[in-house]
């Protein structure tokens, strides 16, 4: 199984990549190949022009910026999961990451694509969502913050431009009191595959009850999703289990959630709403 | 495009079209064929090769994104006659039926072993989940890798469970 043909260049340096997507509006940004190779491969998507930024240097560090952590555009899942700095400080994304793909994927594939592709059922971008991250998207005009929340538009289109490329995810850190989660059903069952639905929590603790919440949802609609009933219903309760399954019953407000081969409505809601009760339990316990 | 790697050890080169996948360089140019094509579409693992010590799917990858890399294929583990201890496994163990899967399971295994050199059977099936098996033999395959394992720690495999202990 071919790709159509199409022209390859793999610049040395940022710029010479922005400036060549500039030049050709239809080119695409290759870096793990993950998700652009198998849709070139099945003619979903020919391009002209395939960009490999594999090759630019300084894309492929994790740094501690002191209060947020960069993800570069080359960091492989395996080194997401594997980051002991994530998964202490972001460990919803840690998660997401050990269950993207299989081993094979996570050693190609990166973080910033899977963030770029905006599959409906991805891990990481629902992490991303919980967690707050910022997307930071660069262009031959420069540089642009975008907050997860804005970054995931709808069935894989993100807000990036076609010239731009995505550099960096930045997290922030936890801080004192706080603890995130990611759970899932994957598609072949546990966490293998992608999610048949799954959901991340970012939560706080102090004096004894919830104070800040961030719940998201992932495989139900057309895109990853906040659900920001949920984070209402969780701050100032006291985070017991059974306020947590009343706040997950909201796991769904506002979605308009859809089928597919993997799952009827029903069972989408019905998977959405034990995950978010099951993440949300987990960020409280890694909360303390 | 012109397109060099170590592959094996042995400096190659080719000109190929950029829509080459990497498995076809190795299959049609290089003429490796113990590395298989299976689904196509990123699923199945018979295709896996070790490139710069990882795991990866060679249907998955352009040959020209692999310029410059260090590229292992079942072809290249065997030392002067001798079986890796992982195929050794497969062969001592029977893990294999058809042998389909096997090149791509034996590299996802070597590069499992080289990770985590005492591997649990759940870090075993976990390591080798995107290698499907159409024969569904993976209760061999696990025992072929604990073998594999054993022996490269030095120690006395497990013995057969088909062999009187």
């Amino acid at each position: 199984m071919y790709p159509r043909q199409f022209e390859y260049v793999a610049p040395s340096g940022l710029d010479e990549a922005l400036a060549l997507l500039d030049d050709n509006p239809g080119a695409k940004v290759l870096a793990g190949g993950m998700s652009l190779l198998p849709l070139m491969k099945m003619r979903l998507l020919s391009p002209e022009l395939v960009v490999d930024i594999g090759r630019i240097g300084g894309l492929g560090d994790i740094t501690d910026n002191g209060d947020t952590i960069s993800i570069g555009a080359l960091v492989r899942h395996a080194e997401v999961a594997s980051s002991s700095l994530i998964q202490a400080q972001g460990a919803a994304l840690a998660a997401a990451a050990s269950w993207t793909g299989d081993r094979q994927v996570r050693n190609r594939g990166t973080c910033c694509g899977s963030m770029a592709h905006a599959d409906v059922a991805a891990d990481q971008p629902v992490a991303a969502l919980a967690l707050g991250a910022t997307m930071v998207a660069a262009s031959s005009s420069g540089v642009r913050e975008i907050a997860a929340a804005d970054f995931f538009v709808d069935v894989m289109t993100s807000a990036l431009a076609p010239n731009e490329i995505l550099t960096e995810v930045r997290i922030p850190k936890a801080g004192a009191g706080a603890g995130s989660a990611y759970d899932k059903l994957g598609r072949r069952g546990g966490h293998s595959d992608y999610a048949v639905a799954g959901a991340a929590a970012s939560v706080t603790r102090s004096n004894g009850s919830v104070s800040a919440a961030s719940v998201a949802v992932t495989g139900v609609g057309v895109r990853p999703v906040l659900a920001g009933a949920v984070a209402e219903a969780l701050v100032g309760s006291d985070g017991s289990d059974a306020a947590v399954e009343a706040a997950a019953a909201h796991a769904v407000a506002g979605v308009e959630v859809l089928e597919d081969l993997y799952g009827s409505v029903e069972y989408k809601i019905h998977l959405a709403k034990v995950f978010t009760a099951r993440a949300v339990k987990a960020a409280l316990a890694a909360a303390g | 495009m012109q397109v060099s790697m170590s592959v094996n050890g042995r400096q190659v080169s080719g000109d190929v079209e950029p829509r080459t996948l990497l498995v076809h360089f190795l299959r049609e140019d290089l003429r490796l064929t113990g590395t298989h094509v299976g689904c196509e579409t990123s699923y199945c693992g018979a295709c896996t090769v070790e490139i710069d010590g990882k795991a990866v799917l060679s249907c998955t990858m352009l040959a020209v994104q692999a310029e410059g890399a260090d590229v292992t294929t079942v072809e290249g583990l065997a030392q002067d006659g001798q079986l890796h201890p992982v195929q050794e496994g497969f062969w001592e163990r029977h893990g294999l039926q058809c042998g389909f899967c096997t090149p791509g399971m034996i590299m996802s295994a070597v590069t499992l072993l080289q990770e985590n050199d005492n591997p649990s059977e759940e870090e075993i099936r976990r390591g080798i989940e995107g290698n499907l098996c159409r024969c569904t033999g993976y209760h061999n395959i696990v025992r072929a890798v604990e073998y594999a394992g054993a022996k490269m720690r030095g120690e006395e495999p497990p013995p057969a469970e088909w062999e009187e202990s």
